[in-house]
């Protein structure tokens, strides 16, 4: 069946098998292959972009249910030739190793950056927490990077928090 | 320095193997043994065959060739025998990825079940003595009299320990994409830890002349070891491609990968270890028990790190494996040394509580001059240097040793140290350096799994051309380039690094080319004990209403030789430590005992380290440079990070609890237990 969405800012019309997740239509049908299948079940945040705006494990949406929405992939993150601010980061900071939750890592982080309210961690629900380290931690927790770069995963993101 | 791949990386443009562009691919599903043993009676493929899009099954119905030498977890749909649950006993090609593997699912296997064995004890009857250990150790090593030395302590301990087993669970599923040309060469894109040994094991496999076979591994996402051997996607590929006439991509879903892309084997480890009254070791034993299937033996290195570690003048070491109708085991981060380490560090805890002795002290009085089994002088031992660093960096003086009496509201808080220790390896490897348009290149086969060898060879070539590194193009990943080892064994950068040196220096005589081949210089190596040593620092919290533990610090000293780039090996030593960490508190898979295979299989299931858990993990390095190695001085830093981390955080819960959990990992069922 056909749908069409934007993808990173340009209208795409693909005719896909309902069968078939937002995930692999990206990275089979449309060779954008900058969100990553880690699990497939939406375990591990490597197929991680933004839908509408708000951050999505993008192996959990069926590519039918996306019709008319606006996706926003690693691929459409940076302007041209100047990185992301997070991008930037997580170079500088050295916030991945083998580099497959990256993209995952970095559509997350950019989607957080716009969330507001508390999280499990924060004490006081009356006020803004503000993105401190913890806060940082406990909100980039659904994306798994097995080599082990949380640590300076958060202090990239740090650096970028507004 | 940035990793010279960063940018590709946080662009989304770098490619893995799943994802090179192909026209008119197909894809392979496999199918999975529903028995643990006995034999496949009969596959029904002709509903599957009838499905949209579906253009062959392959089976034990119609095996396909391959070699009859191939290793037996590669030999696909050879014998209608089936070894373990899980195993490929079949695979649809479809034109599509849904297609496959609907198909997949519509591909009937009838089995003759046997009744299985899965269950690793130290008591099963199955049990042997391998003749060697990896990488080729003696099974058991014996010195002095161990009974002796026990009866004349002033202190003993007799503990036993058992991990499970552990997956490795690189982030990037194995996969391959496999294309044949018209004269019969195949060309692999692979998840492979070492392009030139994934070469070697597809054309044997296939029965192939090496030179057939061309392996592309550029970008590989993780490996820990997983992508170490070739797996039975890259042959599953190459098989459907030949059959279908077509490229044919296959990808395994992270079920597939816990069956058969290997695991750590669970251990069950009995430490004895005596001491006199000033806490010198008067015995050590180590025994270690564990499984293999019945495919392959796989015989980790479990004890051989008291080898190693403390002076003793009475030593044994032991290993006894069972053949389990299981998965064949296979290498995971610091194979042997990590799950060594963690039953020998935390009996070494246990013995300083029982000789009323400081854990660090304990450790500094019992360091050898010599390697304590075979007699041999260290190339560099800085052990103590790294428990007297850490110690002061911790705080440690200020500790009270005992056990269970720090509380702060519902959480108890204690602190735990463990020695790690690694071996500093080099293999022969082959380099190529040209110049090229003024700047230079640098061939090897080597592979970047995220260590971050890209990096670190333009760093070492730039330090041998005397050039900086942005003058530095370093091609790796492919078997077209210059043959070159695994990255595997913390060996890749000094293996590597050795040839990429001898060539630059070659190329610096010539004024154009240097070609290098190291074979002959590391068999002049002389004959020392080459280690890596290091000192882990825990303090956690352990809630005393839910058992729930948090590492609120976790500090790694080590002395691992001349470090090629700070910012990248504070990464790497960094990253070992997490896994550690997952691997004291949260990582296990259980065993099916009633119907064989894994009962745990995805990532909601088996836990790793998040964000939230890896807080306050730091890592730090002694100065060391070690020119008996190789012209970097460097020993390996990938696996050291892992070795000694679940010793240090089980110490630091007994000294939080004063309650000693044995098993691993630590759950909060585990801490919570002694109250049932």
């Amino acid at each position: 069946m056909n749908i069409t969405l934007q993808v990173n800012g340009a209208p795409r019309t693909v005719d896909v098998d309902p069968r078939m997740s937002l995930l692999d239509l990206l990275r089979e049908r449309l060779g954008l292959i900058g969100a990553k299948k880690g699990c497939d079940h939406g375990q591990c945040g490597a197929c991680t972009v933004l839908i509408d705006g708000r951050r999505a494990n993008s192996c959990l949406a069926l590519a039918v249910a996306v019709d008319g929405s606006e996706v926003t992939t690693v691929e459409g993150l940076a302007s041209g030739d100047d990185l992301h601010p997070l991008q930037a980061a997580f170079i500088e900071h050295d916030a991945f190793q083998c580099g497959y939750c990256t993209p995952g890592q970095l559509c997350s982080a950019a989607g957080m950056l716009g969330e507001p309210g508390p999280s499990a961690v924060t004490e006081d629900l009356t006020v803004d927490p503000g993105l401190t380290p913890e806060e940082i931690a406990e909100r980039m927790s659904g994306n798994l990077c097995r080599c082990g770069a949380y640590v300076n995963i958060v202090s990239a993101i740090g650096e970028v928090t507004p | 320095m940035n990793r010279v791949e960063g940018r590709v990386k946080v662009t989304g443009l770098a490619t893995y193997a799943a994802e090179y562009p192909a026209e008119n691919v197909a894809y392979a599903y496999p199918v999975q043994a529903q028995i643990a043993k006995g034999r496949v009676k009969r596959i029904d493929v002709a509903q599957a065959l009838e499905l949209p899009g579906v253009l062959a099954v392959l089976s034990c119905e119609d095996p396909p060739r391959v070699a009859e030498d191939a290793d037996p977890e590669l030999a696909l749909f050879q014998r209608r025998d089936v070894a373990y649950r899980g195993q490929f006993v079949a695979a649809v090609v479809a034109d599509t990825y849904e297609n496959a593997r609907a198909a997949a699912a519509a591909v009937r296997v009838d089995y003759d079940p046997d009744d299985h064995d899965v269950r690793l004890s130290a008591d099963h009857p199955g049990l042997y003595r391998p003749d060697v250990v990896n990488p080729g150790f003696p099974t058991d090593t014996a010195k002095g009299d161990v009974e002796a030395g026990l009866a004349q302590a002033a202190t003993t301990v007799d503990v036993t320990y058992e991990t499970p087993v552990l997956h490795n669970n690189p982030m990037e599923p194995h996969a391959a994409l496999a294309f044949w040309d018209a004269e019969g060469r195949l060309l692999v894109y692979d998840t492979a830890q070492g392009a030139s040994g994934s070469r070697a094991a597809i054309a044997k496999t296939l029965g192939l002349p090496p030179d057939r076979v061309r392996v592309v591994s550029r970008h590989v996402g993780g490996g820990f070891g997983a992508k170490g051997t070739t797996r039975p996607q890259a042959v599953l590929a190459a098989l459907a491609a030949r059959e279908v006439r077509r490229p044919v991509k296959i990808a395994l879903t992270r079920h597939q990968m816990f069956d058969v892309t290997g695991y750590r084997t669970p251990t069950i480890q009995r430490v004895r270890i005596g001491a006199d009254a000033e806490g010198r070791l008067t015995a050590l034993e180590h025994v270690a028990y564990e499984q293999t299937s019945t495919l392959l033996e796989f015989a980790e290195q479990t004890a051989v790190v008291g080898r190693v570690m403390y002076a003793t003048p009475n030593l044994r070491t032991a290993h006894r494996l069972v053949r389990l109708d299981v998965s064949t085991p296979s290498w995971m981060r610091a194979p042997g040394e990590c799950p060594g380490m963690y039953a020998l560090e935390s009996a070494m805890d246990e013995l300083a509580y029982a000789a009323g002795l400081d854990p660090v002290e304990l450790r500094v009085r019992n360091d050898p001059e010599t390697e304590p089994e075979g007699g041999l002088p260290f190339s560099s031992r800085n052990l103590v240097g790294c428990l007297r660093e850490g110690a002061r960096r911790f705080g440690w003086e200020r500790r009270d040793p005992a056990p269970g009496i720090r509380r702060e509201g519902e959480w108890l808080v204690g602190t735990g140290v463990a020695a790690s220790t690694y071996p500093a390896r080099r293999m022969p490897c082959q380099a190529v350096a040209t110049v090229r348009d003024g700047d230079f290149l640098v061939q090897v086969a080597a592979a970047d799994i995220g260590t971050g060898a890209r990096t670190a060879l333009t760093r070492i070539a730039a330090g041998a051309l005397g050039v900086a590194p942005d003058r530095v193009h370093v091609e790796l990943g492919d078997s077209d380039l210059p043959r070159a080892p695994v990255a595997g064994g913390s060996m890749g950068t000094a293996s590597w690094g050795s040839a990429v040196v001898r060539a630059c220096e070659e190329l610096r005589r010539d004024g154009r080319e240097g070609r290098a081949d190291t074979t002959e210089e590391i068999k002049r190596d002389a004959e020392l004990a080459r280690h890596a040593f290091g000192a882990q620092f825990a303090e956690v919290r352990v809630s005393s209403v839910t058992g729930e533990v948090r590492v609120s610090r976790l500090l790694g000293v080590f002395a691992a030789g001349h470090i090629v780039d700070a910012k990248l090996a504070r990464s790497q030593f960094l990253g070992g430590m997490t896994m550690g960490m997952g691997m004291a508190l949260m990582e296990e898979t259980p065993i099916d005992e009633e119907f064989g295979g894994f009962l745990h299989r995805d990532l909601a299931q088996y836990h790793v380290p998040v964000c939230a858990d890896a807080r306050h993990v730091e890592a730090v390095w002694l100065e060391e440079h070690d020119d008996a190695l190789n012209p970097m001085g460097s020993k390996g830093i990938g696996e050291i990070g892992i070795v000694g981390t679940a010793a240090a955080i089980g110490n630091a819960v007994f000294h939080a609890t004063g309650h000693r959990v044995r098993e691993l990992p630590i759950t909060p069922a585990k801490i919570l237990a002694p109250r049932f």
